[in-house]
């Protein structure tokens, strides 16, 4: 009976003959710097998996110190923001605060550059709920020593005069209102006119001729005329003029020099004095009219034509 | 033969010889020392390679790819120990040519002195072709060229000393 044999047992005494043989030959080869093939052979069949293992460890750690580092950094950034919306309530409040002081301090600069004008400090706490009337309300009243048609200011210019008088509260009637009325005067010409509300944001300079030269830019001042506000304090400035054809005299639309839309504390003359807004003409000028501090003549609420100038 | 009996070997039709015993073992002794001897005086035997016929011949003869290719190895590796090539060098060229002799003889009649001048010359290629790969791969050595003009001689040479050498080694077979 002939040997039974695998068809495979050659080729795999031929693998483990020559995979010897090779082995034999990597122990004898020396290759560079005198290291044994054998040794080049094992390092270069090692390195591959200590590589892929080095990679695998090195990955899984920096993927799980990236994860917790991710879920740190989160909850970092979380507090983070919530640091930083109550740090952008508080400087918005400093801002505020800031801006109030620096309002504040421009108001005591003006009083004490004026000691001849007694003034009182009020502060603007709400305003009037119906849009047609442009009235404010401030926290001064007649136990302050406030009366009615005493003028109201700020160091930008003519705000109002107060229309109504309460215990802790007064009513100022901003000379933007339609029932306001504001003696003034060109600063150039000196022509007079008086100036009126119309509920709009700028106002009206009226019975100017339209002989006079006016032009856009020019300075409008308080004439004194009216008895409620001294000579020469700002009203405002002429934004144009033209003429109106129904009638001899100029459309001449003024902005107000104070900031009526954004009043947030104003000073009450209590007195008729000259309030000299220039530094250099304090000294110079002699105060034009001196009534006592408290004492307001009755003046109408709406000023009356003035004077024709024209001819 | 039963019917149920498996064979799997030559293929049946193809007469595996046997020898005396010793006869393998001198043969082989005898062509290294003739290899070792005639270079040394004699300048054109270094074309003869007679470690390589001597494989060559009985791996056809045995036609057994495990006989072959073993007694490859041993003849190349005592070829590598009397010359100054690492051990292994001759030994995987002779193996492969042990391994496939053995296959190829299993498998076609070559006993035909045309069919042994071929195969002798084609094996000598195929066996210098190994070292030289052998020599550049694992001894980074590229000086060794797979082809050219004395090797092509060599391998006319062999096959033609092949065709004596064979019919004088039949002489040492059993007769079955």
């Amino acid at each position: 009976m002939p040997p039974i044999s695998s068809r495979h047992r050659p080729l795999a005494l031929l693998a483990v003959v020559m995979a010897a043989q090779i082995l034999l030959l990597a122990v004898q080869i020396k290759r560079e710097r005198q290291v044994r093939l054998i040794r080049v052979w094992a390092v270069e069949l090692i390195s591959p998996f200590q590589r892929a293992a080095s990679w695998t460890v090195l990955g899984a750690e920096h993927g799980w110190g990236g994860y917790i580092g991710l879920r740190q950094a989160q909850r970092e950034n979380e507090a983070m923001r919530a640091d930083l919306d109550r740090l952008k309530v508080r400087n918005a409040e400093l801002e505020g605060k800031a801006k109030e002081a620096d309002r504040l301090a421009a108001l005591l600069n003006f009083r004490t550059g004026h000691p001849e004008a007694p003034m009182l400090a009020a502060a603007v706490i709400g305003g009037s709920p119906d849009a047609g009337s442009q009235v404010v309300y401030i926290n001064r009243g007649s136990r302050d020593g406030l009366r009615r048609d005493m003028g109201v200011i700020t160091p930008d210019g003519v705000v109002g005069k107060i229309l109504a008088v309460y215990p802790d509260t007064s009513q100022v009637l901003l000379i933007s209102d339609r029932e306001s009325g504001v003696g003034a005067l060109l600063a150039d010409t000196r022509t007079q006119g008086p100036v009126k509300g119309s509920g709009e944001p700028l106002l009206s300079l009226e019975y100017i001729s339209v002989d006079d030269k006016v032009a856009a830019g020019e300075a409008v001042l308080t004439s004194g005329q009216d008895r409620i506000f001294p000579k020469d304090l700002p009203v405002g400035t002429v934004v144009d003029a033209v003429p109106d054809r129904k009638s001899p005299f100029m459309k001449i639309r003024v902005r107000p020099a104070a900031h009526l839309d954004r009043l947030e504390e104003v000073l009450v003359l209590q007195t008729r004095q000259d309030v000299n807004m220039k530094r250099e003409a304090e000294n110079a000028a002699a105060p034009a009219i001196s009534p006592t501090a408290g004492e307001t003549p009755a003046v109408p609420a709406t000023v009356a034509k003035a004077p024709s100038n024209a001819r | 033969m039963q019917s149920t009996d498996i064979y799997i070997g030559p293929e049946p039709h193809i007469e595996v010889h046997k020898y005396y015993s010793g006869v393998v073992p001198v043969t082989v002794l005898v062509a290294l020392l003739l290899q070792a001897f005639f270079p040394v005086h004699f300048r054109w035997a270094s074309y003869i390679e007679l470690p390589l016929l001597v494989t060559l011949y009985f791996a056809l003869s045995k036609r057994s790819p495990s006989s072959g290719l073993l007694l490859g190895m041993v003849v190349g590796l005592l070829q590598d120990s009397l010359s100054r090539t690492p051990l292994g060098l001759y030994g995987i060229a002779k193996t492969l040519v042990g391994f496939f002799g053995s296959s190829l003889g299993a498998r076609i009649d070559v006993e035909h002195p045309v069919f042994r001048f071929v195969l002798a010359g084609i094996f000598y290629l195929f066996h210098h072709a190994v070292f030289a790969l052998t020599s550049q791969v694992l001894l980074a050595q590229r000086n060794e060229p797979y082809m050219n003009g004395p090797i092509l001689v060599g391998s006319v040479v062999n096959a033609t000393i092949a065709i004596g050498l064979f019919p004088l080694l039949d002489r040492f077979r059993k007769r079955s």
